[in-house]
């Protein structure tokens, strides 16, 4: 039984649930599998009409995983007018725009009663510094316990409303977020045979000096 | 045996030897029989992490039986094994626990390095969570190359384990730790720091081998 689209889920989620206002997120590479972004004010909601409701069921939460987005310089070219030579013309001028970085978790939600999905549900936070809440959606769907705190380890993003948020995979007391893009690993490269690019970099700090002719 | 004190071509004469076990009378040195009862009894401790550990359970498994060896029983309690295969994966947060169980084996104890995880991180050396060799806080005795290796190369490994033990003298410089009243039988356990482990290794165990680099 297939799906309906996406933009009829989006339709009938802002009917549903008045304040919602979910974002369809284009996808441009082979899959396009395009996913629904969710403010976070309303996520649970959403997540329980998803759940619940008789056409969607989507009641198997399969995968949560989370995506590091840095500080983005965007250069478009805009066409602007302007006087050139004593005349007016359109001309295309690059501008610089700035998009502020911010940490994702991603959902994959598929029905196991009615044998259909998948669809793929986005929280954002709102900078990768400081305001990295962002609601559980735990209470709706079990699956998500133990990846919502994987993503808490690994990637920095805090899930209000998780019944045991804590680190899965380092220890407590470890002070970073490893997959972050801007993590840096420690420097266990004291001993490597065959290294290469990145790896042979890190390695040349612990070579000994060249022999001296 | 090779040419050591208290081995037989230094105390006896191999002819008068071989005439009396045809007669019914069997001669040894206190160290050899010490020796062979130690090592055809080396009963090691469960200790499988990962995908090693599948392996390690094959080998004694019908097929590769490792019990004919003398490991008959696989105990589930450090303080009654002697050898800690150490199979799979070391992360750096199960390290501290490894060498607690290391510290709880009572001597004589020996370990072997199973598969290239734990002799140096293996396909996941550069993981942020890889302990990258267990020998960076415990002394190996045997270490076995593979991903994972076969079952008759653990077979392999046991059995330089035993000539290893053989070749153990009772007294003496080369003595073994175990009758070393000076030499460590605990090593300290790493803790949990911000970013690494505390210390990263043991430097009373462990030195980087220093890599020369042609120009």
């Amino acid at each position: 039984m297939v799906m309906e689209t996406l933009e009829q889920i989006k339709a009938r989620i802002e009917n549903a649930i008045s304040g919602a206002k979910p974002e369809i997120i284009p996808n441009e590479s082979p899959s396009a599998q395009r996913s629904l972004l969710l403010d976070p004010a309303h996520a649970v909601e959403v997540a329980k009409f998803l759940r619940d409701d008789s056409q969607l069921r989507l009641d198997y939460c399969s995968n949560v995983t989370g995506v590091d987005w840095l500080d983005l310089i965007i250069k478009e070219k805009v066409k602007v007018k302007k006087v050139v030579e004593g005349v007016e013309k359109e001309v295309e001028e690059p501008v610089e725009r700035k998009r502020p970085g911010y940490l994702e978790a991603v959902y994959h939600l598929y029905s196991m009663a009615l044998k259909h999905g998948p669809l793929i549900i986005r929280l954002r936070t709102e900078n990768r510094a400081d305001k990295n809440h962002v609601p559980s959606l735990t209470p709706v769907w079990r699956g998500a316990e133990f990846q919502e705190r994987e993503i808490y380890d690994l990637y920095g993003i805090i899930f209000d409303g998780h019944p045991d948020l804590r680190r899965i995979l380092m220890w407590e007391g470890f002070a970073d977020h490893p997959m972050r893009k801007d993590y840096v690993e420690p420097d266990d490269y004291e001993y490597e045979p065959t290294p290469h690019d990145e790896v042979l970099e890190k390695t040349k700090q612990h070579h000994s000096p060249e022999p001296k002719p | 045996m090779g040419v050591a004190e208290g081995s037989f071509e230094v105390v006896m004469n191999e002819g008068l030897r071989s005439e009396l076990s045809k007669q019914g009378i069997f001669t040894t040195t206190l160290g050899d029989l010490y020796n062979w009862g130690r090592k055809n009894s080396v009963w090691p401790l469960q200790f499988g992490l990962a995908c090693c550990a599948i392996e390690m359970i094959a080998t004694t498994m019908a097929r590769y039986d490792l019990a004919r060896f003398g490991a008959e029983v696989f105990r589930p309690s450090p303080r009654q094994a002697d050898l800690m295969i150490v199979a799979g994966t070391v992360t750096k947060k199960m390290a501290p626990q490894v060498v607690r169980l290391y510290n709880q084996m009572p001597e004589p104890k020996y370990v072997i390095a199973m598969g290239a995880c734990a002799i140096s991180g293996g396909p996941f050396k550069q993981g942020y969570n890889v302990l990258k060799g267990i020998d960076r806080f415990i002394p190996v005795d045997v270490h076995i190359p593979g991903c994972p290796p076969r079952p008759e190369a653990l077979i392999h490994a046991f059995m330089t384990l035993q000539k290893k033990i053989e070749t153990q003298q009772l007294t003496g410089v080369n003595r073994p730790r175990h009758l070393d009243a000076e030499a460590p039988s605990e090593f300290p356990v790493p803790k949990f720091g911000g970013h690494d482990l505390e210390p990263p290794n043991n430097p009373a165990v462990w030195h980087a081998p220093k890599l020369v680099r042609e120009p």
